[in-house]
């Protein structure tokens, strides 16, 4: 279970990574919740992995660690919120700028010019 | 209701933020700018009573639900963190203040989410729990997101759209380094991470170095330093003042952030992981530190200047840092104080200035004159003599401190070179664009219609008094700063003495 559970971590994360990496607003929101779901079960599995116990005290003599679940549930509806408001901003981003480029204006490969000032289309 | 205290500086801005969402108001924005400079006020006085309570009985602990440390969630207001948080409050007053006269009106909530700010700089500040401090990261962010985005343009959305992607990805590894630091050490309350830390054996130390040095990774991408410092320039720039001003605090929560996790956590009781970030973040901060100066002496347009002047002061904060000793603690707290107060009081210049010289705005060239020269002329004196640190205002007082503090440190040949250096480039840099600004005149375009809507833009009430405020704060940290560096030696012995701490933390407050 522990190597599963690892290898799909290790998957989502560098799907997520790569994705992030891409030069598309699309894209680049796709890799954010990729790594916020691999950083999720990430954090859950911080109260190590175990099958058939409770994390209500009391119930049983063994128990899963609640603190971990916790954390992941908090995770999870902040990472929701900021998914939600980073999808928002790359429609106004397309809407403003024109294109779905992280930088605003799709690179010109012939003359590539790096002025702050000239990236900006109408 | 004493008992309550330490809790009030984050739970009053909450409130305050809800009370101007309501519809109370409606359309009547002069009542909703009088009552959110109300209820910052009372914020801010709040945070001075606080702060005198912890001088007069010492550190405060809140334990949230009545749970006590290490199960529940802890505030602690001790002398650092509560100066921080008069401070923030301080900051959101003026903000508050200085965007009443017309500014909270080129976009939707600014008021709401000013107090949303300072609720979350405030909870990072005052929580003794790491989880609660990446929630209250989280609340602070998502505030500034919006903020980054009031009344802005093309170029805004751009750079709003790095810094949210950036913070994202920045938030997903503190994260992860949480995980590995709870999987570890099995608690959250950084003053029991702190004692489990050197009982550490075997592979769990290197894990435990690992979740340390992500932790790293995500402050110095809050607090900008240096491989991590490129989104600020450009986001504090297009960013409206006077939201540019409130975020000259948001940096320094990177750094006491810092402060707290590598001096209590993994400072000098940590066993075999005692100041393992130390060397890094002191090359880094060194590195910044050239970075800024380069970018100061680049910098075309004034907002610019003073962006790339947060970012010396975050590389500064950071060697200070890094050295952990008492003294160059105290010298980086009087030197956040300081900083902080002028970056933000340049900011607030910078867009005074540029209202006035109609097309031309803040940036450094020759251009119409400044509707009120004499006004804006010594405020920026001042402003300019402080952030340079000439004496005889409190920005000297901190240099010489400061060097002094790094006078034994390791590398301390790199350093006072380095960072006398930059302190040059800063005095051309900022003697250049005061000149410029004040005194060439382009003489074709003094005749234009530039006086009419200069005269329209002529420096309001409001914006004069939070102005003063800020500027102010230089004068009277020179003209106190014998209790103050009292204060900020107190507050950092106290940072830096281990097994009070933990007592303190872990006992509740008894």
């Amino acid at each position: 279970m522990e190597l599963l559970y690892a290898s799909s971590v290790g998957v989502l994360v560098s799907c997520g990574v790569f994705l992030i990496l891409r030069s598309r607003t699309f894209p680049v929101v796709l890799g954010l919740t990729m790594f916020s779901y691999a950083v999720n079960l990430f954090l859950f599995s911080s109260g190590r992995l175990s099958l058939n116990q409770a994390a209500v005290l009391g119930t049983s003599t063994e128990y899963a660690d609640p603190l971990p679940q916790a954390l992941v549930l908090t995770a999870i509806v902040i990472g929701f919120a900021m998914t939600a408001f980073v999808v928002i901003l790359a429609i106004r981003g397309r809407t403003d700028l024109g294109n779905d480029h992280v930088d605003g204006q799709v690179p010109d490969t012939k003359n590539h010019n790096n002025d702050n000032n000239n990236k900006v289309k109408v | 209701m004493t008992q309550h205290l330490a809790f009030l500086p984050v739970l009053l801005p909450m409130l305050a933020g809800v009370i101007l969402l309501t519809s109370l108001f409606g359309k009547n924005i002069t009542s909703r700018r009088v009552t959110s400079v109300v209820l910052s006020t009372i914020t801010f006085l709040v945070s001075l009573a606080l702060l005198l309570k912890v001088q007069a009985d010492g550190t405060q602990v809140y334990a949230i639900g009545e749970w006590s440390a290490p199960f529940g969630i802890v505030l602690v207001a001790d002398p650092l963190s509560t100066l921080l948080v008069s401070l923030t409050a301080l900051l959101g007053l003026v903000c508050v203040l200085y965007a009443s006269a017309g500014d909270d009106e080129k976009g939707s909530f600014f008021h709401p989410l000013v107090h949303f700010l300072i609720l979350g700089v405030n909870g990072a500040f005052l929580t003794g729990d790491i989880f609660n401090l990446f929630v209250f990261f989280e609340v602070l962010l998502i505030a500034s997101y919006a903020l980054l985005m009031h009344g802005g343009d093309k170029r805004n959305t751009r750079a709003a759209l790095h810094y949210v992607i950036l913070n994202l990805v920045g938030s997903a590894i503190f994260l992860i380094a949480l995980g590995v630091l709870y999987g570890v050490l099995g608690t959250l309350n950084m003053a029991d991470m702190a004692q489990k830390v050197a009982l550490l054996q075997g592979d769990d130390v290197y894990l435990a170095k690992i979740g340390g040095l992500l932790l790293l990774v995500v402050f110095a991408l809050k607090g900008a330093l240096l491989p991590l410092h490129l989104w600020l320039p450009n986001t504090y720039a297009t960013a409206m003042p006077v939201v540019a001003a409130l975020f000259a605090i948001m940096t320094k929560v990177g750094v006491y952030s810092m402060m707290r996790v590598y001096t209590l956590i993994f400072g000098d009781e940590a066993g075999e992981l005692s100041h393992m970030a130390q060397t890094w973040m002191w090359w880094f901060a060194m590195a910044t530190i050239a970075m800024g100066g380069v970018g100061v002496l680049a910098s075309k347009d004034l907002r610019k200047l003073t962006a790339n002047l947060v970012i010396v002061s975050v590389g500064t904060l950071v060697a200070l840092v890094a050295v952990q000793t008492v003294e160059a603690s105290s010298a980086a707290i009087y030197y956040l104080a300081h900083s902080t107060l002028v970056t933000a009081a340049l900011f607030l210049l910078a867009d005074l200035i540029g209202r006035q010289r109609g097309e031309v705005a803040d940036r450094i060239t020759a251009g119409p004159p400044v509707a009120q020269p004499r006004l804006l002329g010594v405020c920026f004196l001042v402003a300019a003599i402080a952030v340079i640190g000439m004496p005889p205002l409190s920005g000297f007082i901190g240099k010489v401190w400061l060097l002094k503090a790094t006078l034994d440190a390791e590398y301390t040949f790199v350093f006072w070179p380095l960072y006398l250096l930059v302190s040059l480039a800063i005095l051309l840099s900022v003697a250049k664009a005061g000149s410029t600004v004040f005194w060439h005149h382009q003489d074709s375009l003094i005749e234009s219609n530039a006086t009419e809507s200069a005269e329209q833009s002529r420096v309001h009430p409001a914006q004069l008094a939070a102005l003063i405020i800020l500027i102010a704060g230089a004068p009277l940290m020179t003209i106190f700063a014998g209790p103050l560096s009292e204060y900020a030696i107190g507050a950092a012995s106290q940072l830096h003495d281990f097994n009070n701490n933990i007592n303190v933390i872990l006992s509740g407050g008894h």
